[in-house]
């Protein structure tokens, strides 16, 4: 295989934050001590005057967002997934979902490849919680150039949107000339008719690794990337299980409220399907090399490999 | 507006909020109650504002950072002319635009949705901020409950607001000493409240919270002070006005029944007749 770049889309927001600083007066950033690993030091860099370092204090920040957004500045509060809809959650919840005030929420560090630092800060839940949120937009992009690209759509929108973004560089795999992102419509990568592998964040790139070796021997397999899980492509996830009769879903989250209980969720109401749904399976990580732990819990391509065949 | 003009204003918010929680069958009268002259200055005296152009971009705000008293808030936006005072019957009423706690997308007049407690005075910071931001000369208040100064997030804004140096800021404790489970002091004693502020770099100014000259007087000086927030701490009596209210951790969160109602109405329309007298 030749060399893939990859990059970490915590990284692509920190670079999209500083590309759009110049083109939208009016938006600010702001973080609670992390600047450094949130990236936002890349927008802090540019735009000193707009970026508004809260301390330690992301319940506040949280909030402080929503006051900005009221006299019309566009926001993004940025922290670690963790305490962005984990800490914040309630805040999120009545301060900026309840009064839907056009605050962005950059969550980064999301999910287990956080790695080393281990449970308490692999938040595996957050999709889960801003999807229960009514009026929430919830995204997790794939690579860079879909993390960039959902930053700014998230700028383009009105309204509150929280966006997931991860520690770990991973492929550049939407490098296609005719990619074009729209919030809600998920992304069909790969067709196939023997069953669909549904992903979003980091697994997706697993996900086309997985179709390849399934090919190799005669099983054909549909690839989709669900960048936004609310509200959810149901047209795209919804026919793709019509055809293939059979559906694999792949997050790096918990199997409980993300994308595995999304496209259940409108499968169960519009085209009831088998579906196998692979992620976190109700349990805390543990600290280690991302790329260890991502084998350990079977979201790397070898697991999605074993889980589809053994599901077929 | 002169103090006696104050007064038989307050005194007509007084009415709106016992009417509204009368009809309602629950709500918070005892908090709306002790800040109702606070509610009454702010909006006929202090603030620039423009009720027939509640979103007007200058205009000053407000963010009631103990949303339970949104009946002392919605009856003093009504006698202001944001909408009919009749409407305060419908309170917390299916349908009704007047929820039980702050909703700024329904209520004219409400800069921010509020009631989970703590919340409030970080979007009034954010507000400060972002007017500061601007170089706009906006000034930006919120109202909070002692008990309410229990919840951490108040220190987070404030250590925020202090350091940030917002003098367009102005955070109003109505002291009244009375939370749900009891006195203040005995639950979890958030005293002395005046130091705390001081400490997180607030200019603190201690008022009687019944007393329009001493209000007048804070409020002035809070204008005129510069490089810092303010906060005043206004001593109150909870469920002011109305005699059986007065001083009663019970008058928090309970609506008068039909004879409650009457009496309260009756000492209010008393007080009413006695301050056109004078």
């Amino acid at each position: 295989m030749s060399e893939v770049k990859k990059i970490a889309t915590r990284e692509s927001y920190g670079n999209a934050l500083a590309e759009c600083g110049k083109e939208y007066p009016n938006l600010v950033v702001l973080d609670a001590d992390l600047a450094a690993a949130t990236k936002t030091s890349i927008f802090k860099k540019a735009f000193p005057d707009r970026h508004i370092d809260c301390g330690i204090a992301e319940c506040n920040m949280t909030v402080i967002g929503a006051g900005l957004s009221t006299l019309g500045k566009i926001p993004f509060v940025s922290t670690f997934a963790m305490f962005a809809a984990g800490r914040a959650f309630e805040q999120v919840r009545n301060s900026i979902g309840y009064p839907h005030l056009n605050v962005k929420i950059g969550a980064t560090h999301a999910g287990i490849t956080v790695g080393e630092d281990g449970a308490s800060h692999q938040c595996n839940e957050d999709l889960a919680l801003m999807r229960t949120i009514p009026g929430m937009v919830v995204m997790c992009p794939a690579d860079d150039i879909e993390a960039r690209a959902a930053v700014r759509a998230a700028i383009e929108y009105v309204g509150p949107v929280y966006i997931r973004f991860g520690r770990s560089a991973v492929p550049v795999i939407n490098d296609n000339p005719d990619y074009k992102f729209e919030i809600g419509k998920g992304v069909l990568l790969r067709e196939g008719t023997d069953v669909t592998i549904i992903a979003n964040g980091i697994c997706v790139s697993e996900a086309l690794v997985a179709a390849d070796k399934l090919a190799a021997e005669g099983i054909s397999a549909e690839v989709i990337n669900i960048h936004t899980i609310k509200p959810l492509d149901n047209d795209l996830v919804v026919a793709s299980a019509k055809k293939t009769g059979k559906v694999v879903t792949v997050e790096e989250h918990s199997v409980i409220g993300g994308l595995g209980s999304a496209v259940c969720d409108i499968l169960a109401e519009k085209a009831p399907t088998l579906v196998k749904k692979l992620g976190m399976q109700d349990v805390f990580g543990e600290s280690g090399p991302a790329n260890e732990l991502v084998a350990k819990y079977g979201l790397d391509a070898a697991g999605i490999y074993r889980d589809v065949k053994s599901f077929l | 507006m002169n103090n006696l003009e104050l007064q038989k204003k307050a005194n007509e918010v007084r009415k709106g909020i016992i009417t509204a929680t009368h009809s309602a069958k629950s709500g918070h009268p005892g908090g709306s109650l002790s800040a109702t002259d606070i509610y009454t200055f702010l909006y006929f005296e202090e603030m620039n504002i423009d009720p027939k152009n509640p979103k007007m971009e200058t205009r000053d705000r407000f963010v009631l950072s103990k949303g339970h008293t949104a009946p002392g808030l919605y009856s003093t936006l009504a006698n202001r002319g944001y909408f009919p005072v009749e409407d305060l019957k419908t309170l917390r009423k299916l349908g009704s635009y007047l929820q039980g706690h702050p909703d700024m997308k329904h209520i004219p007049g409400v800069d921010m949705s509020s009631g989970s407690l703590g919340q409030g005075i970080s979007a009034a910071v954010g507000m400060a901020l972002g007017a500061k931001m601007d170089g706009a000369a906006n000034r930006v208040y919120t109202l909070l409950g002692d008990g309410e100064l229990q919840e951490g997030q108040v220190w987070e804004a404030s250590m925020f607001a202090g350091h940030r140096k917002l003098d367009n800021l102005v955070v109003v404790v109505d002291n009244n000493n009375l939370q749900i489970d009891g006195c203040v002091s005995d639950v979890c004693s958030p005293y002395p409240i005046d130091k705390k502020f001081e400490a997180f770099n607030f200019h603190v100014i201690n008022v009687n919270a019944h007393d329009f000259d001493a209000l007048r007087a804070a409020f002035k000086e809070a204008r005129e002070t510069k490089g810092m927030p303010t906060a005043i701490i206004a001593h109150s009596v909870k469920g002011k006005g109305v005699s059986f209210m007065e001083n009663k951790a019970e008058w928090h969160g309970t609506a008068p029944n039909d004879e409650q109602f009457a009496v309260a109405m009756a000492e209010l329309e008393k007080a009413g007749e006695e301050l056109c007298q004078k």
